[in-house]
């Protein structure tokens, strides 16, 4: 993946990433009404709108707090090109991933 | 119970069961706010100050550990330790730092404890290496071995570690605090980047006393330390600068972050009334609580033992035989190696910036590797240089030779020390929650593009140094060549400063003109290098082919296309 690359202008998406807080794990928001998380962007949430997006994310710091399971709860922005799901971010995308210069390494080594 | 004999590992400070216990206890301690904060006693806000306190940060894919190398100074049992704990619990491998640290960067915070209580069997911690207090005080990475020391620099910053160890006063400094501390007439510890540099010498009477330099630092405000006093009494090493950190523990800055390091007060007060405060404070301090006693420093001394050298020449017939059939290791021992202050024995670097590599990174099995080597030719004790490779400091000259065919086999004997190749560089985006762009690529194309040993060696003696952020944990400020990642909307780019200088001649480099993008950036490195080759007079080096020609030709040159 370029990490550079801004040729595509789909329409901004959002998703709402933490770290677990046992083992410090990048984990995403999954979908549905159960705040369950995920740890591959591919299988996270996504929100079209921000007010749903602020909606999801104030529920799951709430969980975070409550159930001591995350921490660091955030959205971001992220876009689907070519059925791929790439974050706006340079950060986001190396978190997803995993180290640029180490791709054995990281949630990318197991793709 | 482990005892490190002195002799045995010579060089190394010995814990005694005072030490052992007080660093047991803190495991403990620690422990237990991780089964409250897993619990759910602890919030995260609660916590987060004590995981600071024991060194663990949360980064961008893990937790990071950061353990503390006083001084950079290692036994080869603890090395074997890290490169255990590399394996057992993170990815195969560490990273060591400009703060002549090691971390490592996939911790869970579930085996933290587990970790900090198998680093204290080897007479390790993690304490100080973060939070707003004294961290690691830094030296010369060649203490003890160098033929031009004056003063064992290991034995005042051990004093220092035990002074400032869970010191009152000092736990909630404004900022954190870095002390750096040279005994030679070189500065190869960056002494006037620090909040507190200082030079260990001797007066014509052979007694040893400090010079204080106050106020320097890189980050978003770069600043050269200002001397505060020339000359300062062994007796009162400790009490001077326990005036210093009450001056900055009662006016530093504290609602600003930015503002808060020493080098903003100092700047604000002024050179003159900073030290007017100081040498006042000093003054009310100074008697036998706070005196340094000969007793005492002479036991610190002795528990660091002495290598047992052994009757030598220097440059053994073996040696020069083995220089002389062999070119590569030839131009190894040119650059890597150091003259020693006992005749017959040299110091070696081992670079950790092979061609195309990550600086500072060491897997598992090159840290045992290393570890055996020093035990077999170093009296089983090296160093962390800060700028992030390891030494062996007192190796037999005619032991040089088999040293690096072992080095040689496994990717650690780049002949880089000092050279182009030779590339700091913070962990940048790729690991770092603070960073703006990645830096550790941009190292990898530059030692890449480099990466013939003998136009390394024809270049001669060039830092670069590269930060992911204005931070500055790459010391891009004082590169020849410093670079600076910055984020332009989403995109990463690099501001490239020239003229900056580490050493005794301390300077903080200058922009040389708009960032430009990684891809540029490696071609603006050639550009700077090829304009300097093109101008420099018989052995002058690229910072002073700089002065005398000025910023103008390099920037021409690397602008030239835009």
């Amino acid at each position: 993946m370029a990490l550079n690359d801004k040729s595509r202008n789909e329409a901004a998406l959002k998703a709402i990433t933490a770290n677990r807080l046992r083992d410090g794990e990048v984990i995403f928001l999954a979908p549905g009404p159960n705040l369950g998380w995920v740890e591959r962007l591919d299988d996270a949430a996504l929100f079209e709108d921000a007010a749903a997006a602020d909606t999801a994310l104030a529920a799951a710091k709430a969980q975070a707090e409550d159930e001591q399971f995350a921490v660091d709860v955030y959205a971001f922005d992220l876009r689907v090109t070519d059925g791929q799901r790439v974050p706006v971010k340079t950060r986001e995308r190396i978190r997803a991933l995993g180290p640029t210069v180490r791709i054995d390494l990281g949630k990318q080594a197991a793709a | 119970m482990n005892h490190i004999a002195p002799g045995r590992n010579a060089g190394v400070y010995s814990y005694d069961d005072i030490d052992r216990r007080f660093v047991t206890e803190r495991v403990e301690q620690f422990r237990a706010q991780v089964e409250r904060r897993l619990s759910g006693e602890l919030t995260e806000d609660e916590f987060k100050p004590l995981r600071l306190m024991n060194g663990l940060y949360l980064q961008l894919h893990a937790y990071m550990l950061r353990i503390a190398v006083p001084y950079g100074v290692l036994t080869a049992r603890q090395l074997r330790k890290l490169a255990e704990i590399g394996r057992k619990y993170d990815k195969g491998y560490g990273h060591f730092t400009t703060r002549q640290n090691l971390q490592f960067n996939w911790i869970k915070l579930e085996d933290t404890p587990a970790i900090l209580h198998e680093l204290a069997e080897v007479d390790m911690h993690a304490l100080q290496t973060s939070g707003n207090c004294v961290r690691n005080v830094t030296t010369d990475q060649f203490v003890g071995a160098a033929r031009d020391e004056v003063v064992d620099g290991r034995v005042y910053a051990e004093i220092l570690r035990q002074w400032t160890t869970l010191h009152p006063e000092f736990t909630f400094l404004p900022r954190k605090f870095k002390i750096a501390i040279m005994g030679s007439d070189a500065d190869r510890a960056a002494i006037r980047v620090h909040d507190v540099g200082v030079f260990a010498k001797r007066n014509e009477r052979g007694e040893v006393g400090f010079t204080f330099y106050v106020g320097g630092g890189l980050g978003r405000s770069p600043f050269i330390g200002k001397l505060i006093r020339d000359w300062v009494p062994e007796e009162d090493f400790v009490a001077y600068l326990e005036a210093i950190l009450r001056v900055y523990n009662q006016y530093g800055r504290r609602d600003n972050i930015y503002k808060a390091r020493i080098k903003i007060l100092v700047h604000e007060l002024g050179q003159e009334k900073f030290t007017q405060e100081v040498e006042e404070e000093f003054a009310r301090l100074r008697g036998p609580k706070y005196r340094l006693a000969p007793e005492v420093v002479d036991e610190i001394r002795r528990r660091f033992g002495g290598p047992a050298f052994e009757t030598l020449t220097d440059e053994p017939e073996s040696f020069q035989a083995a220089k002389a059939a062999n070119p590569d290791f030839a131009r190894w021992v040119a650059v890597n190696v150091l003259a020693h202050k006992v005749p017959g024995y040299a110091a070696a670097t081992i670079s950790l910036k092979p061609a195309g590599g990550i600086p500072g990174d060491a897997t598992s099995e090159q840290m045992e590797l290393i570890a055996d080597l020093a035990d077999a030719h170093s009296f089983g004790e090296l160093r962390v240089s800060h700028a992030q490779n390891l030494v062996l400091a007192h190796v037999r000259q005619d032991a040089l030779f088999t040293l690096w065919t072992a080095l040689e086999a496994n990717g650690l004997g780049t002949p880089n020390a000092g050279l182009i190749g030779d590339i700091i560089a913070c962990p940048g985006l790729d690991y770092c929650a603070l960073a703006n762009a990645r830096s550790i690529p941009l190292a990898q194309a530059i030692s890449a593009r480099f990466a013939d040993p003998a136009r390394q060696q024809t270049i001669g003696e060039l830092g670069i140094k590269i930060s992911g952020c204005i931070n500055a944990c790459g010391h891009h400020h004082v590169g020849a060549i410093g670079i600076l990642g910055v984020d332009k909307k989403g995109e990463e780019f690099y501001q490239i400063t020239v003229g900056g200088d580490p050493t005794l001649t301390t300077a903080i480099g200058d922009i040389l003109g708009p960032a430009v993008t990684a891809d540029e950036t490696v071609d603006a490195i050639e550009a700077i290098v090829e304009v300097y080759l093109s101008n420099r007079h018989d052995g002058e080096r690229f910072i002073d082919t700089l002065k005398r020609v000025g910023h103008g030709p390099f920037k021409e040159r690397v602008y030239a296309a835009h």
